[in-house]
């Protein structure tokens, strides 16, 4: 044979990968660009310039979307990540107990169902407790949010747990810990990396849903994707792409945090 | 005193009520904001619209009926509703073929990724993970400025002089197919990826000594070990694509319906909740039919694999 | 061996300890009951499973025992938790702590304990001396060699002054060479600090060697409590005889028995002098031990006679396999001599010459 057998070579293999690889970015470079487009129309290109940005900065709707945004974000990045700890600590690392098995598939449930159902399903119940209390403020978006972050939360935080020596624990023990000592001396800080990539993942999938608060938002509740999916429909300006980019920016700058704390071993 | 076992025993109940305790407010949570309301549709969808939206309590089978059946306003006649049915079958092709197109061009991209070297594979995940966490309404977008008249795909055939006049993408169900299996893309590769990552390819050498061609290795020996992969990978893109709402709602237009769009309408100006109600637990069955299909799948080539 | 004061520093008394009920029912402790004397080095030793490791996590506190008593220094310990315990313990993994240095590692006992500051750091300071590691305090114990982990998990357990320092294989994952340092090692820590030392071993070797005493367990029971040469030489049952060390195995009658000495006649018909382990019942056919190293081949008449089968060259020694006219196997170990070679052929006729001190009758 003139080549040497590759034993891992399949062919055709690398090419179509590299389509997807490109054909995964491109779009998203070309949507780039054009955020930085003069022109007003996004067909053609008018030349460099950041005035879509400037115009997305300067557009009240825009911010005070983001902001509540990041306000439901993040909450809901807390509050999902502390429940999902705990949870965690309570599903991992024992023999199995009643209810366990419930647990898991409690838990995991957000995920098993398609989001216009719980959509659906929120706006019926939510719209009912509306009636009875008055209440329409943001905490309903923030109720659910929590809700469809847990499992996702709830992903690395028990990988961690479950990839964690316990005899660690029984030498702290051995050593005159007392079990609260030995959590918060030994148990926390080893499973921090998992919590932080979790509060991570929650905060970006709360800032990227749109279904769920589409159907549970009251009016004037938009948040950053509502907002853009109704100027979506309405017609296309730069702005979008602008906003798009911001928002694609602090995406990636997560990811790669995410990627940094998820990957570090100790 | 209490014996070692009364201890150990009183020991094992005080840690199981512990976990009940740690893991209530989670569970409370996904009760009140998920699974629990999931009840109310139930309920919802044996009951009488409202003038203005919302039910009245009263029951009727009116809604079940009617996501398959029309009643005809004037002789009380039943036929199939031509209209669900459609969007019934329309939904499921694309949410099938968005599979096959994700996991046909998922598994290549995968392999290749696991077969790089250990250090430039923590590279190519990481390309894979970024589109998997930017906003999905984003890359929706994306590829409705690629794919529209004015995109630069009909641009650039249209210079080339392929086309004379630009070729209509978008507001087709070819468009929501491309924005879906553009979308769902990484959910196919990252679980292929997880147990292609820890594939044995001495399994792989031995295939070769025992003379098996590539496609032979290919067939009777990656992919049944990958198997679980695949399977985590289709069920991760087809749930999402059945009930998906960004995609249809951007690049289908308003005429190329999906369910999540038809059941948004019913609780819009279609103002019928009971149906709305109806449509969300049919596509929640289909969900669950599939996902059942899939683990006694999933089961039994475990079987045969473990 | 120097005389050790007669106070117990724990006891066994008839623990029973049972994984899982009903049908996966498993005794991994069958009654036991044992002393550990204060101040020695005790060797619970024997294949995995048969015990040893469930019996170290009930005296740590890790696991409850399911009948029985745990006596430390007569107080009774088998319910209280570990924290609650003045014992510690050497993992097998070392378990240190992967986010604290060397010293924290060391003085986390101390601290869990309350005790202040300064002392801590000169108690830590003592016990980095003490394992030779003081120049590497500051480090992440990621950033250490096996070895010095080792030693590490040595301090960090032996910090807070434990009545009993109870080691769990703490050798086995170190490579050869470094074993053998670290059994002198751990040999001058029990010497140093005069604590109770409970080691846990599958590796005879290490446990004749290092041991003050030995209790060798199988299937859930302690077999034999002795001195490492009691154990090796007047092993009691054929499982210790053959767990330990290499050995022959003889029918034979025994007669005269007197102070723990009988007269055992052989298949050959040869009658030899042996030992007699305590509590054996006359009976027709007992099992005599000899081991290899404690017999002779000559090209004359011995007790036994026999076929030489096989001869294998171990470097230091040269096992020679006997095919007795008995139909018994027999090995002899014969030291070698740089000059020349064993002496004996395959096939040679030869006669086995066993000493006036060579046997040993089991009970069973």
């Amino acid at each position: 044979m003139a080549k040497n057998f590759s034993i891992k070579h399949q062919p055709g293999f690398t090419a179509i990968a590299a389509t997807c690889f490109i054909v995964l970015y491109l779009p998203i470079i070309v949507l780039v660009i054009y955020a930085f487009n003069a022109a007003s129309s996004t067909s053609e290109w008018g030349g460099f310039s950041l005035k879509w940005f400037q115009s997305a900065w300067q557009n009240t709707q825009v911010v005070d979307a983001t902001l509540r945004s990041f306000q439901i974000g993040s909450i809901a990045a807390v509050l999902s990540t502390t429940f999902a700890t705990m949870a965690a600590l309570a599903t991992t690392r024992t023999a199995p107990y009643p209810g366990l098995t419930f647990k898991y598939a409690a838990i995991n449930q957000p995920l098993m169902v398609p989001e216009i159902v719980t959509g659906v399903a929120l706006l019926i119940f939510f719209s009912r407790i509306k009636i009875f209390t008055g209440y329409s403020g943001i905490g309903y978006l923030i109720a659910a949010h929590t809700a469809f972050c847990i499992p996702f939360a709830y992903l690395p935080i028990r990988a961690r747990l479950e990839n964690m020596d316990l005899t660690l624990e029984r030498a702290a023990a051995d050593l005159y810990a007392t079990p609260w000592k030995t959590f918060r001396r030994i148990t926390l800080p080893l499973l921090w990396p998992g919590i932080l990539a979790g509060l991570m993942l929650a905060f970006v999938i709360s800032l990227d849903d749109v279904v769920i608060t589409e159907f549970v938002k009251s009016g004037g509740q938009d948040t950053l994707p509502t907002y853009m999916l109704g100027q979506i429909r309405r017609g296309i300006t730069p702005e979008i792409n602008a906003i798009s980019t911001a928002f694609l920016l602090l995406s990636v700058a997560i990811v790669t945090l995410f990627f940094f704390v998820s990957r570090k071993r100790d | 005193m209490a014996t070692a076992e009364e201890v150990a025993k009183a020991a094992e109940r005080r840690d199981v009520r512990d976990r009940w305790l740690l893991s209530a407010p989670a569970l409370l949570v996904i009760f009140l904001a998920a699974t629990g309301p999931l009840l109310i549709v139930l309920v919802y969808s044996f009951l009488t619209p409202g003038p203005y939206g919302d039910v009245k309590w009263q029951f009727s089978p009116e809604a079940w009926i009617a996501v398959f059946l029309e009643r005809d306003i004037f002789d009380d006649t039943l036929s199939a509703a031509a209209a669900h049915v459609t969007i019934f079958l329309r939904s499921i092709k694309l949410s099938v073929v968005t599979t096959i197109a994700t996991l046909v061009l998922g598994f290549p991209t995968a392999y290749f990724m696991a077969t790089r070297s250990e250090k430039t594979r923590d590279l190519w995940l990481f390309l894979i993970t970024i589109p998997f966490w930017t906003n999905l309404l984003i890359r929706t977008f994306a590829v409705l400025q690629i794919i529209r008249n004015e995109g630069i795909v009909n641009s650039i055939l249209l210079k080339l002089g392929i086309i004379s006049a630009p070729i209509q993408i978008l507001y087709t169900d070819t468009a929501i197919l491309i924005g879906m299996a553009y979308v769902y893309l990484p959910l196919m590769v990252l679980p292929i990826y997880a147990s292609m990552e820890k594939l044995d390819f001495r399994l792989v050498e031995a295939g070769y000594d025992l003379y098996a061609t590539r496609f032979q290795v290919l067939r009777r020996i990656i992919f049944p070990l990958v198997k679980p992969g695949v399977i985590a990978g289709s069920i991760l893109v087809f749930i999402p694509a059945l009930g998906a709402y960004v995609t249809p709602s951007v690049l289908g237009g308003g005429k190329n319906m999906m369910l999540s769009n038809l059941i948004e309408l019913q609780f819009g100006q279609g103002r019928n909740w009971p149906l709305g109600s109806a449509l969300s637990i049919a596509v929640m069955i289909i969900v669950m039919v599939a996902l059942l299909a899939y683990v006694r799948n999933a089961g039994k080539s475990g079987v045969r694999h473990g | 061996m120097p005389d050790k004061p007669d106070r117990n520093a724990i006891e066994v008394v008839n623990v029973s300890k049972i994984f899982g009920s009903g049908e996966g029912r498993v005794a991994a402790l069958d009654a036991v009951s044992v002393s550990i004397r204060e101040n020695e080095f005790f060797t619970l030793l024997g294949p995995s499973g048969c015990g040893k490791t469930t019996l170290l996590r009930l005296i740590a506190g890790f696991d409850f025992p399911t009948a029985g008593e745990i006596l430390l220094y007569g107080q009774d310990i088998a319910l209280l938790p570990p924290f609650k315990r003045p014992v510690n313990t050497v993992f097998q993994s070392y378990a240190l702590f992967p986010h604290m240095t060397v010293a924290d590692n060391i003085g986390f006992g101390l601290e869990m304990l309350g005790k202040p500051k300064t002392q801590i750091k000169a108690r830590v300071a003592e016990m980095l001396k003490l394992v030779k590691m003081e120049a590497l305090a500051g480090r992440r114990t990621s950033q250490i060699s096996g070895g010095q982990q080792q030693r590490v998990a040595l301090a960090r357990a032996l910090a807070p002054q434990p009545k009993v320092l109870l080691l769990d294989e703490p050798l086995s994952a170190l490579d050869y060479k470094l074993r053998k340092e670290m059994q002198i090692e751990l040999k001058r820590l029990q010497h140093e600090t005069g604590i109770t030392f409970i080691f846990v071993t599958h590796d005879q070797e290490e446990a004749l060697t290092m041991s003050d005493r030995i209790a060798v367990m199988s299937s859930g029971k302690i077999l034999q409590v002795g001195s490492p040469w009691d154990i090796y030489d007047k092993p009691a049952e054929r499982f210790v005889a053959d767990f330990i060390g290499e050995t022959n195995f003889l029918t034979a009658a025994i007669s005269e028995m007197a102070n723990g000495k009988a007269r055992a006649t052989l298949k050959s018909g040869a009658t030899i002098e042996a030992t007699v382990a305590q509590g054996f019942q006359p009976k027709p056919n007992a099992t005599v031990v000899v081991r290899p190293e404690h017999a002779k081949l000559t090209k004359g008449k011995g007790e036994l006679s026999g076929t030489v089968d096989n001869i294998v060259y171990f470097g230091t020694d040269t096992h020679i396999h006997v095919h007795l006219d008995s139909g018994e196997l027999f090995t002899v170990r014969q030291q070698n001599t740089r000059s020349a070679g064993c002496g004996f052929e395959k096939a040679d006729k030869v006669g086995i010459l066993i000493g006036s001190d060579a046997a040993q009758v089991l009970k069973d």
